[in-house]
C-alpha cells in the first residue's frame, strides 16, 4: 500500500515541463508560416487598404465622385460584358472540361498521366505567347479560316478575332486547365465502388453517372467554377489582345484610368468594385454548396 | 419480406490476368437459400469469383446461372443481386433513407410503398428512426447495417457479401456475424459470402468453399472442413495445426515406428502423408488414466505459454518434432505439467486424421 501512496503523491509530475514542450513545438511551427503571412500582409492587404482609401479621395477631400462616375453607361456596359464573358467562358469550360476530367479517371494510370500533360502543357507556356498564337490561328487569312474555306464549310472568312468570339475562344483555352484540375482531383476521390454499388442496385450506366457520379463530383465542379469565374472577372491580357479593343472588360477600364488619365481615384474605385463583386460571387457559391465544401474540407 | 431464392450454378469459369489465373476452370453449385462462404487467402480468387457473379468482371470463359437463367452475359444492373461491399459503398450524398430508397426508385416502386419498405428494412436491421441521418453520421456498425438493409430491400434472390465485416472491431464483428446469420435464416436468400477469416466462415456458413490459386480445394460443411480436412493446405489454413509425417500403406499409418488407429481409412494412396494435430484435441494423460481409444505419444514439455482462455503446452517428441497441446485454464482442469517433465499425450482415434500433402 505504501507504494500506491507513493504514486499518488507523484501524480502531476512533469506536467508543467510537458506542457511547455508542447507550446514550444507549436511556436516553432507558427514561426515557419510567419514569413508567408508577413508577405501577404505587406503586398496584398496594405495595397488593398490604400486603394480603398484612394477611392474615396479627391485632392484632400472625402468624396463619392469616383463611385458616382461608375454609373455612366460606358462603365455599366463594361460590367455587363465582363459578367457575360465570365459566365459564357465558365459554362464552356464546364462543358469541355468535365468530359476530359472524366476520361482521365477512366483510363489507365499512364494514359491519365499523358492526358494530364496535355492539360498542363498550356499552363507551362507563356500567356502572351498563347494569345498571339490564337491571333495567328484566328486572323482573317489564318489557319482556321483557310481550313474552313478549303473544306467548303464557309464561303467568306469569318470574323474570329477582335471581337467577343475571339475573346471567348482565347479565354476558354486559357481557363480550361483551371476547370479540369479541381474536377479531376474530386473525381479521382470518388470510389469506384459507388458506381459498382449503383449498378448492382439496378442503375444503368447513364443513371449511375447522373445520379451518383455527378453529384459526388460537385465539390470539384464548384471549385473549378469559382477559380475560372473569379479569374475571368479580373482578366486583362487575353481580352485586350483578342478583343482588339472592342471587348471592354472591367479590368481594361482600370488600366485606361491609370495609364491614360492617371486617375488613381477612379481606378481604385473600379478595383474596389471588382473586389466586392468577386467576394460576392464567392459568398454566393458558398451559400449554395457550403463554405467547407468550397474550401475543400470534406 | 419473404423472398424467393434461386440456386446458383457456376460452370468452368476461367479468368486470367496475363499469365496469372485468378480463376482456373471453377465450378460450383450453391443451393437455393444456402449460405455459402468463399474462404481463401488474399489473391486466391475469391473476390474475383464474387465479382464475376455480380457482373463486374467478365470471365474469359465459363457460365453462370441463376436458377435456369444463364446470366453470364447479363450486365450488372440487370442481375437483381443484392451486394454488400467491403467498405459499404453507401452513397455519401444521400441520407440513410435515400440510400435504401435508391434501388426501389430505380424499380419505379410507388412512393408510399418505398416509405413502408424503408421503414421495415430499417426495423429488420434494428435502425428504426435513422431515416434522415447522413451516412457520415453513422458508426461503422450502423453503416454495416444500412448496407445490409440496402442489399435486401429490393428482395433480391441472391445476395453477395464481400468481406463486409472486415472493417469492424473484433467484438462488433462477432456480434454482426450472428446477426447476419439470423437475417439469412429469416429471409432465406441464397447468399455467397467472401471472407479470409476462417473463424467467421466456420461461424456463419452452411457450407464453406476453400479456394486457393484460383481453384477450389475443398467444399464442405464447416464441421467437415475443420474435422475432416482433405489436404494439408486445408488443415493448415483453417484452425491451428501441427503436422507429423506418417508412412501409409493400405489402411495402415505409421508414425515413428508406432502404428496409429485412424478415424477413417486414408482416402489418399500416397505413401507419405501427414497426421493432423489440432492442439485442443490433445490431452495430457495422467498416470492410471484409462487410455483406451487414444493414440499415445511420449514427449517432453518444452515450454508453457499462458494465453488467457487456454494454456499452450509445447511438447517435443523423441524424433525432435514439436506439437502443441491446449488445455483450458479453468481451475477444474488438471494441473499442467512443468517444463522439462516427461509426459504422455493422447489423441482420440476419432480425431486421428491423415492428410496428403496436396489435393
Amino acid at each position: 500500500m505504501a507504494a500506491v501512496a507513493d504514486y499518488i503523491s507523484k501524480a502531476g509530475e512533469n506536467a508543467v515541463e510537458l506542457k511547455a514542450q508542447a507550446r514550444a513545438e507549436s511556436l516553432k511551427l507558427a514561426s515557419l508560416t510567419l514569413p508567408g503571412l508577413l508577405i501577404i500582409a505587406v503586398i496584398v492587404l496594405v495595397p488593398i487598404a490604400w486603394l480603398f482609401w484612394l477611392s474615396f479621395r479627391s485632392g484632400d477631400a472625402f468624396t463619392f465622385e469616383h463611385y458616382e462616375r461608375l454609373l455612366h453607361p460606358s462603365y455599366l456596359s463594361s460590367l455587363q460584358t465582363t459578367f457575360e464573358l465570365s459566365f459564357l467562358v465558365t459554362g464552356l469550360c464546364i462543358v469541355l472540361g468535365y468530359p476530359v476530367a472524366y476520361l482521365m479517371t477512366q483510363v489507365r494510370e499512364r494514359m491519365a498521366a499523358l492526358l494530364m500533360m496535355f492539360v498542363l502543357f498550356p499552363v507551362w507556356t507563356s500567356l502572351l505567347v498563347r494569345c498571339y498564337a490564337w491571333l495567328v490561328l484566328l486572323q482573317r487569312r489564318g489557319i482556321v479560316n483557310n481550313w474552313l474555306l478549303d473544306v467548303g464549310l464557309i464561303d467568306a472568312p469569318l470574323r474570329l478575332m477582335h471581337n467577343f468570339t475571339g475573346t471567348t475562344i482565347g479565354m476558354v483555352h486559357i481557363m480550361l486547365p483551371f476547370m479540369v484540375l479541381p474536377l479531376y482531383a474530386s473525381m479521382r476521390a470518388i470510389s469506384r465502388d459507388y458506381m459498382k454499388a449503383a449498378a448492382n442496385l439496378g442503375a444503368s450506366p447513364v443513371q449511375a453517372f447522373w445520379q451518383i457520379f455527378v453529384p459526388l463530383s460537385l465539390p470539384g465542379l464548384a471549385a473549378g467554377i469559382i477559380i475560372v469565374f473569379v479569374l475571368c472577372l479580373g482578366f486583362y491580357v487575353t481580352p485586350a489582345l483578342l478583343g482588339g479593343g472592342r471587348v471592354m472588360m472591367w479590368s481594361m477600364q482600370i488600366e485606361r484610368n491609370v495609364t491614360y488619365y492617371s486617375d488613381w481615384g477612379a481606378a481604385s474605385a473600379l478595383g474596389v468594385v471588382l473586389l466586392v463583386m468577386t467576394l460576392a460571387v464567392l459568398w454566393l457559391v458558398g451559400r449554395v454548396i457550403g463554405f467547407d465544401k468550397m474550401l475543400g474540407a470534406k | 419480406m419473404g423472398q424467393i431464392s434461386l440456386p446458383i450454378t457456376i460452370r468452368n469459369v476461367t479468368k486470367a490476368y496475363g499469365g496469372f489465373r485468378a480463376l482456373d476452370n471453377v465450378s460450383l453449385d450453391v443451393a437455393s437459400g444456402e449460405f455459402l462462404t468463399l474462404l481463401g487467402p488474399s489473391g486466391s480468387g475469391k473476390t474475383t469469383l464474387l465479382n464475376v457473379l455480380a457482373g463486374f468482371i467478365r470471365p474469359d470463359s465459363g457460365k453462370v446461372l441463376f436458377g435456369e437463367n444463364d446470366i453470364t452475359l447479363t450486365p450488372p444492373h440487370k442481375r437483381d443481386i443484392g451486394m454488400v461491399f467491403q467498405n459499404y459503398a453507401l452513397f455519401p450524398h444521400m441520407t440513410v433513407a435515400g440510400n435504401l430508397a435508391y434501388p426501389l426508385k430505380l424499380r419505379r416502386v410507388s412512393r408510399a410503398e418505398i416509405e413502408e419498405r424503408v421503414r421495415r428494412a430499417l426495423d429488420i436491421v434494428q435502425l428504426s428512426g435513422f431515416e434522415d441521418r447522413h451516412v457520415d453520421q453513422l458508426s461503422g456498425g450502423q453503416k454495416q447495417r444500412v448496407a445490409l438493409a440496402r442489399a435486401i430491400i429490393f428482395e433480391p434472390r441472391v445476395v453477395l457479401m464481400d468481406e463486409p465485416l472486415s472493417a469492424l472491431d473484433k467484438k462488433l464483428r462477432e456480434h454482426m456475424q450472428i446477426e447476419v446469420r439470423h437475417l439469412h435464416q429469416r429471409l432465406g436468400m441464397t447468399t455467397v459470402y467472401v471472407t479470409h477469416d476462417q473463424r467467421e466462415a466456420l461461424t456463419m456458413s452452411d457450407r464453406i468453399a476453400v479456394i486457393d490459386k484460383g481453384r477450389f480445394r475443398q467444399i464442405d460443411k464447416p464441421r467437415d472442413i475443420y474435422e475432416r480436412p482433405r489436404s494439408r493446405f486445408i488443415a493448415e489454413f483453417i484452425g491451428e495445426s501441427y503436422f507429423l509425417p506418417v508412412t501409409v500403406s493400405g489402411t495402415e499409418a505409421v508414425f515413428g515406428g508406432q502404428k496409429l488407429r485412424l478415424a477413417e481409412t486414408p482416402f489418399s494412396t500416397s505413401p507419405s502423408q501427414f497426421l493432423v494435430i489440432r492442439p485442443e484435441k490433445l490431452k495430457i494423460v495422467t498416470t492410471g488414466e484409462d487410455t483406451s481409444g487414444l493414440n499415445l505419444f511420449r514427449g517432453r514439455v518444452k515450454e508453457l505459454v499462458y494465453q488467457g482462455e487456454t494454456l499452450l503446452i509445447s511438447v517435443e517428441l523423441p524424433g525432435g518434432e514439436e506439437i502443441g497441446v491446449r488445455q483450458p485454464t479453468s481451475s477444474a482442469a488438471p494441473p499442467p505439467p512443468e517444463a522439462g517433465a516427461e509426459v504422455v499425450v493422447g489423441l482420440a482415434f476419432d480425431d486421428t486424421i491423415i492428410v496428403p500433402d496436396e489435393n
